[in-house]
């Protein structure tokens, strides 16, 4: 009580030039998520509601502000739903949202049961080793992602370095054949989100108190146990932020299923391209990333809601 | 019937001879790479007793407790429970339980689930889990928090909901790591006495590790007083107070006067020392000190009388000047320097409103003391 009485002093005390200070900082990002997402979006919106033309940009209406208001509205007029109702009949596109889906699901998960060993490894390191831990986990950031996931070409292919391998120590008899299926694709993806999984499942597991596993173990609880009842239960936020931070950018994944998943896996992200680039159909594939971002923000309100319920729980 | 200190105990099984130790700790060592946590000790605690591990932090005191516990495995020696070694066995099998010093509550789950952790474990039916909690919330006065989460609990109830959970399975030994520690002074009291009264109403044997002589006084039958892995003396409050075998016991618990001597002479239980400034201090029952021996006599400051002129019944005075003095309302504080320049402690009971022989600074001064009112200590 006293605590809350104090910082409302505080900010009392602070005076209106202050006040109005905070309000700009509190602006600054605002004005970054209107000029740089939110505005953007709008564009790639009006596109999706576009129709494709052989023209510069291809598609029409192009609004001309200098024929006015006139202009404008005649331009509304022509924008319809259709490229929206041309995705529901081609199964193609669901079926590329839904195995996005679900490969964005399964390789969270694959994640998720590679991060979390290592995450606990960390953690539970002594405090000098951390640091380097760490600092190993964030190591493949400094080399390009493009060059990283093309190197497992190298490895993955049938006369790569790990068939060479296999083949060597007589393990296999026939080379295995990985790249350009889903199997790479997974690879792929938890290979380069990682440590999007291991940091957030460290930064939880780090602060737990091993006390508590102590007391559970002192109640009776034999170590296996402990671990499901009190560690795991205690890092279910680090789990979510997680694997909301890998699947989210794997549904959309464009260079994984491109390089390693060759042409006869389907994802999302590369028929958005095809559309694009291929058959310059910029109104379809706006559709497509609309769609697309519907799909992704259900994650995001979920992560937040979990995160404001985390908040409120004091842990 | 004399006694030491002001409190008669009728419970007293390190007395008795036929007493069978409860835990035993028999030439236990740890050792942590280099340093020697825990050196050679041997220790007994009786069953039903309220036992304090005291001492300063590092001394070895939590990593006893937590080898009773299970957490850490003696590097030698053996403990023993009822009889049982316990060498091997994990902690979930121990039938003791601890308090933890940071109550490691878990905080996912409610005050009700916390208690019952413990007794799920042992498989208890749900029923009997259910009256068994019911009851520990209703010893510790948290029933109308059955349901809050521990960080919705101020440090006071955390405390209790911690000891209710150690307590809830009824283990044979509650082991406590500074169960006060977090408490501010005033509740710290209060729960002293409450911690007194539970130990009495389930008839447990309590081990205590504390760094606060006062808590250690207030709650223990008896006291383990422990520096640099070892203990250096094993007795109830008054006997530690009152006969402190070592000049680290002495020194270490409330305040004491020393000074250094020599054994002059010794006839019977008597014996004259003389300090280096050849000042005489003559002492009744000064146990095992030989003539000869370098020993120091210690003697608390309440038991040291202040008067402007030599009591003439005095066995020993000492003269010195008042240097110091402190009025605390209940008693006074004076500090007299001596002639040697040693600075004597001796505090007076204020039991009258008006004083005889009030002193001031600078004043000449007497300090005496019976020849029964300190120790001599040979070690």
């Amino acid at each position: 009580m006293t605590d809350a009485a104090m910082s409302t002093t505080a900010v009392k005390a602070g005076g209106p030039v202050n006040a109005v200070l905070n309000r700009l900082v509190i602006i600054v990002p605002y004005l970054w998520l209107l000029f740089f997402f939110l505005v953007p979006f709008l564009i790639v919106f009006k596109i999706s509601l576009s129709q494709t033309a052989i023209a510069m940009p291809p598609y029409t209406p192009s609004f001309d502000l200098s024929e006015g208001i006139g202009g404008l509205l005649s331009g509304l007029k022509e924008l319809s739903f259709d490229n929206y109702v041309w995705l529901t009949q081609d199964p193609l596109y669901f079926n590329a949202y839904v195995s996005s889906v679900v490969i964005a699901a399964v390789s969270t998960l694959l994640t998720l049961l590679v991060g979390y060993p290592i995450a606990y490894g960390m953690a539970r390191a002594p405090t000098t080793i951390r640091p380097t831990l760490l600092m190993l986990v964030i190591l493949p950031f400094w080399t390009s992602f493009l060059i990283r996931v093309y190197a497992w070409i190298g490895i993955l292919k049938p006369e790569g370095l790990l068939n060479q391998v296999l083949l060597a120590t007589g393990i296999i008899s026939e080379p295995l054949i990985i790249l350009n299926t889903y199997t790479a694709i997974f690879i792929g993806i938890v290979y380069s989100y990682l440590p999007f999984m291991v940091l957030p499942l460290y930064s939880a597991l780090e602060k737990m108190d091993y006390s508590l596993i102590e007391a559970a173990e002192d109640l009776g609880c034999p170590p296996i146990m402990a671990f499901w009842k009190i560690t795991f239960p205690l890092s279910i936020p680090g789990v979510v932020a997680g694997c909301l931070l890998v699947f989210i950018p794997a549904v959309g994944e464009f260079v994984i299923p491109d390089l390693l998943g060759g042409s006869q896996t389907l994802m999302i992200g590369k028929t958005l391209w095809n559309e694009f680039f291929a058959n310059r159909d910029w109104p379809v594939s706006s559709a497509v990333a609309v769609i697309l971002l519907l799909i992704l923000i259900v994650p995001i309100v979920f992560f937040q809601q979990a995160q404001a319920k985390a908040q409120e729980q004091g842990r | 019937m004399k006694s030491l200190g002001s409190i008669r105990r009728s419970f007293a099984p390190w007395n008795d001879p036929n007493a069978k130790p409860y835990i035993r700790f028999e030439n236990v060592t740890k050792r942590f790479g280099e340093f020697t946590a825990v050196n050679d000790l041997t220790l007994t605690i009786f069953e039903r007793e309220f036992f304090a591990l005291l001492g300063a932090s590092g001394c070895g005191k939590s990593t006893l407790l937590r080898m009773l516990a299970g957490f850490e495995e003696p590097t030698s020696g053996r403990i023993l429970l009822d009889g049982q070694d316990l060498r091997g066995i994990p902690p979930y099998r121990r039938p003791v339980n601890m308090m933890f010093q940071s109550y490691a509550l878990f905080p996912h789950m409610t005050v009700e689930k916390n208690i019952a952790f413990g007794l799920k474990q042992e498989g208890m039916p749900a029923a009997d889990i259910a009256r068994r909690v019911a009851e520990m919330l209703k010893l510790v006065k948290l029933e109308q928090f059955a349901k809050r989460k521990p960080h919705q609990l101020s440090g006071g109830q955390r405390q209790r909901v911690a000891l209710a959970r150690s307590v809830a399975k009824r283990p044979k030994v509650l082991l406590l790591d500074e169960p006060l520690g977090a408490l501010d002074k005033k509740l710290r009291e209060e729960t002293q006495f409450e911690l007194m009264d539970l130990q009495q109403e389930l008839g447990l044997t309590f081990v205590v590790v504390t760094h606060d002589q006062e808590e250690a006084m207030t709650m223990a039958d008896r006291i383990a007083i422990m520096d640099k892995g070892q203990v250096m003396q094993v007795a109830t409050p008054a006997e530690v107070y009152e006969a402190p075998t070592s000049r680290f016991v002495a020194g270490f618990v409330g305040n004491i006067n020393m000074f250094e001597g020599k054994v002059a002479d010794r006839q019977a239980n008597t014996v004259r020392i003389t300090g280096p400034s050849g000042a005489e201090i003559t002492v009744e029952n000064a146990g095992d000190a030989a003539a000869g021996a370098d020993v120091a006599f210690a003697i608390r400051p309440e038991k040291i009388r202040v008067s402007s002129k030599r009591p003439a019944d005095a066995v020993n005075a000492l003269q010195g000047e008042v240097y110091d003095i402190a009025y605390l309302g209940d008693m006074t504080v004076y500090h007299v320097r001596l002639g040697d320049g040693q600075i004597v402690r001796a505090s007076s009971l204020n039991a009258q409103r008006v004083t005889e022989d009030p002193l001031t600074w600078s004043d000449s001064a007497w300090v005496s003391f019976r020849p029964d009112a300190g120790v001599v200590l040979t070690r």
